[in-house]
């Protein structure tokens, strides 16, 4: 069976609300007009104005009541129309709930997903069009989610929902309309998938690619295409980005010696440098053949006309040019 | 003259109102000996527990901020009196008092500020971040205006579960001038959220004197179409049963904003002397025409409820046990190493790096 990422995230927002009744929808136009990218669809008629609740335009004031909610008892999902959106409310992110739990030494509980588009869009200028995983995943106390495909979507979205801590959950806008396949397993009303775990999703023994949300599918795309020319990469879908499953990219890198990372954020201080980091400081590192490349966004704000957005953007032909240098390096 | 039982106090200073109707505020409050005597007693405890804090400070024990609340007890003290057991709080940084008022001791408050394991946040929270979330209080936050949605979020909760609480949302006349509180605001009264927001109204934002900081110093009347009314933040009675009509009101229609002037006579925190952006004379003349506590002292005395004598006695009690209670709080342990790595995620699995490679925590749940 096929389904989209966009149904997938429906799905899973139904059934968790029908699971339980603490949790709640609260963001701009997620209830009558059914989200402004139709993640919503069909809730607010099924679960009511009380549990689908439309906001103002007011990112700092409708993030924080969703803290003070999750404090007194309530299972919030605060969706940001785009996490651009999010920066006017990232202290209650940050501050409010990320810390509160370490400050209160255990007493306030956060439990509680921030989600919505993430990362780039199309045609949109530089406001609308940035990733942020960098910034959330750098935050003790977050847990930064970050699905590729329909399965990964849903089964991530419940098991953030059921997390007892609060979760960033970062969608990505260009993937809603994608259709993937997914199992009989992936359609059950419990069907969670666990937070922290790496998926690898092909195999390969030449060079390993780690990527998060819509690059898994130039990684993909690329190994593909190596695959062609005898090269064979191992493409790890990390899922998570904190916390991030350290063990899948060593292990993975012990094995093909080599490693590229990619993502649609900036350079530096990027989730690619820290993948890095991760490699020079375990013993992954003496098994590198090689120096580590990093596939990312160019390091300008997103630019409006479609020609210079290209530049800005990565795609599967620079993941297979850094691969082939890479593997042309080989010490 | 002397009173038995029952009898009534006046409110001196008339309420002023914003869209709320006057005759749901009392002109008189009922009180009696004990609950005087209560009073009298929490308050003079508060003042001495922010005086062991000052004292504690300057000796070094107390490290980073410390903002005491000496001046402004009657607001703490009378707003618990006003609310109902389902109700909630949540204030700013200056959070001793209320810590105390929900029910916590002087002693968990004054081990917290000295970083002790047997702090109400176990030493890691320090001055802004106390907690009792059992009985309803929520911090404590170090964010000016942050707790202004964070206490709607309260309230929405106590709505969607129908517990009947609401949430009394302190912030100070500095915080008043922050944005996320007017969303708060547009977003409690759009959906009726049972939300009390609590301006504690000291005149200074750190240094900056309301003038200088609002271009509307009403702060009452600041939510526009949210109803509000204006307390006298030093006479005790003037706050419980404006409150109790706050909250009352909020209960059944939606928020209200309320305004205590009142006044604080130490500095911003322990690094402000509190003396270049006002005089001497305005702080000594707070002290000695408008203090909470002698108001209070003052009506024990005028109906022969108390003697002079039996409240030096309360005075020194309070004293006492402050004492002991900052001895008890200087003998504990500083937090065991293992409360590092515990409390940032629930079910912590892994582990947690430390400062370098050789350092690598294991989060353990809490003995």
């Amino acid at each position: 069976k096929e389904m989209t990422v966009r149904d997938a995230l429906n799905s899973a927002l139904d059934e968790e609300m029908a699971r339980d009744e603490r949790v709640f929808l609260m963001g701009e136009e997620v209830g009558q007009y059914q989200g402004a990218y139709k993640i919503s669809r069909g809730l607010y008629q099924k679960y009511g104005p009380d549990r689908v609740i439309d906001t103002p335009i007011t990112e700092a004031g409708f993030a924080g009541i969703g803290v003070g909610a999750a404090w007194n008892g309530l299972r919030p999902v605060i969706e940001f129309m785009t996490y651009n959106f999010s920066m006017q409310a990232i202290d209650h992110v940050v501050n409010s709930a990320a810390k509160q739990l370490y400050m209160s030494a255990g007493q306030v509980k956060s439990p509680m997903v921030f989600r919505g588009p993430n990362g780039a869009a199309r045609g949109v200028a530089a406001q609308h069009s940035q990733c942020f995983a960098a910034w959330y995943s750098s935050v003790p106390g977050l847990t930064v989610v970050s699905p590729y495909n329909s399965e990964d979507a849903r089964g991530l979205l419940k098991a953030s929902i059921r997390n007892d801590n609060p979760v960033v959950f970062l969608e990505n806008e260009l993937m809603y309309g994608s259709s993937f396949p997914v199992s009989e397993e992936a359609l059950d009303k419990d069907f969670v998938l666990p937070l922290g775990k790496a998926k690898i999703e092909r195999t390969g023994k030449h060079i390993t690619i780690v990527a998060f949300s819509r690059p898994v599918g130039m990684a993909l795309k690329a190994a593909e295409i190596l695959a062609g020319e005898g090269i064979e990469a191992e493409v790890v879908n990390l899922r998570t980005v904190r916390p991030m499953d350290r063990r899948a990219i060593i292990e993975s890198v012990k094995k093909t010696n080599h490693l590229i990372t990619v993502e649609e954020g900036w350079p530096q201080s990027g989730v690619g440098a820290e993948i890095c980091a991760t490699v020079f400081e375990s013993e992954a590192f003496d098994y590198l053949d090689a120096p580590i490349e990093r596939v990312c966004g160019a390091d300008v704000p997103m630019p409006y006309a479609e020609n210079l957005e290209n530049m800005a953007l990565p795609s599967e032909l620079n993941v297979v040019a850094a691969a082939k240098r890479v593997l042309a390096r080989k010490l | 003259y002397a009173v038995s039982g029952n009898f009534t106090v006046p409110i001196n200073t008339p309420y002023e109102t914003h869209l709320l109707d006057e005759s749901l505020l009392p002109k008189e409050a009922v009180t009696n000996k004990e609950e005087l005597l209560e009073y009298f007693k929490t308050m003079t405890y508060i003042r001495r527990v922010e005086t062991a804090s000052d004292n504690l400070y300057k000796a070094k024990f107390i490290r980073g901020f410390c903002h005491l609340y000496i001046g402004q007890e009657a607001v703490a003290v009378g707003a618990k009196a006003g609310l109902k057991e389902a109700d909630h709080m949540i204030t700013a940084y200056r959070d001793h008092a209320h810590q105390i008022v929900n029910g916590d001791t002087g002693e968990r408050v004054l081990a917290e500020l000295m970083g002790r394991s047997t702090g109400c946040s176990r030493g890691k929270g320090g001055s802004m971040h106390m907690y009792y979330p059992e009985k309803h209080f929520w911090g404590g936050h170090g964010i000016v205006g942050a707790q202004g949605p964070l206490g709607t979020g309260i309230a929405f909760a106590a709505k969607y579960r129908k517990t009947g609480g609401v949430c009394l949302t302190f912030y100070g006349d500095g915080a008043a001038n922050q944005g996320q509180l007017f969303e708060a605001y547009n977003m409690a009264k759009l959906w009726k959220i049972p939300v009390v927001y609590v301006c504690e109204n000291n005149r200074y934002g750190m240094g900056t004197s309301v003038s200088r900081a609002a271009a509307h110093p009403d702060f009452y009347k600041r939510g526009g179409f949210v109803p509000g009314l204006k307390v006298d933040g030093m006479d005790i009675f003037s706050v419980r049963e404006g409150t109790r009509a706050a909250a009352n009101y909020a209960r059944e229609h939606g928020p209200v904003i309320m305004e205590m002037n009142t006044y604080r006579y130490q500095g911003h925190s322990m690094s402000d002397p509190g003396t270049t952006y006002r005089t001497r004379d305005e702080v000594n003349n707070m002290r000695q025409t408008n203090d909470p506590i002698t108001y209070v002292k003052n009506l024990l005395l005028k109906h022969e409820l108390a003697t002079e004598e039996e409240l030096k006695a309360i005075e020194r009690a309070a004293r006492e046990k402050v004492d002991q209670e900052a001895e008890a709080a200087k003998n504990a342990a500083f937090p065991d190493p293992s409360e590092f790595a515990r409390d940032i995620l629930l079910n912590h699995e892994g582990s947690v790096r430390g400062a370098d490679l050789g350092q690598v925590y294991y989060p353990t749940p809490r003995p």
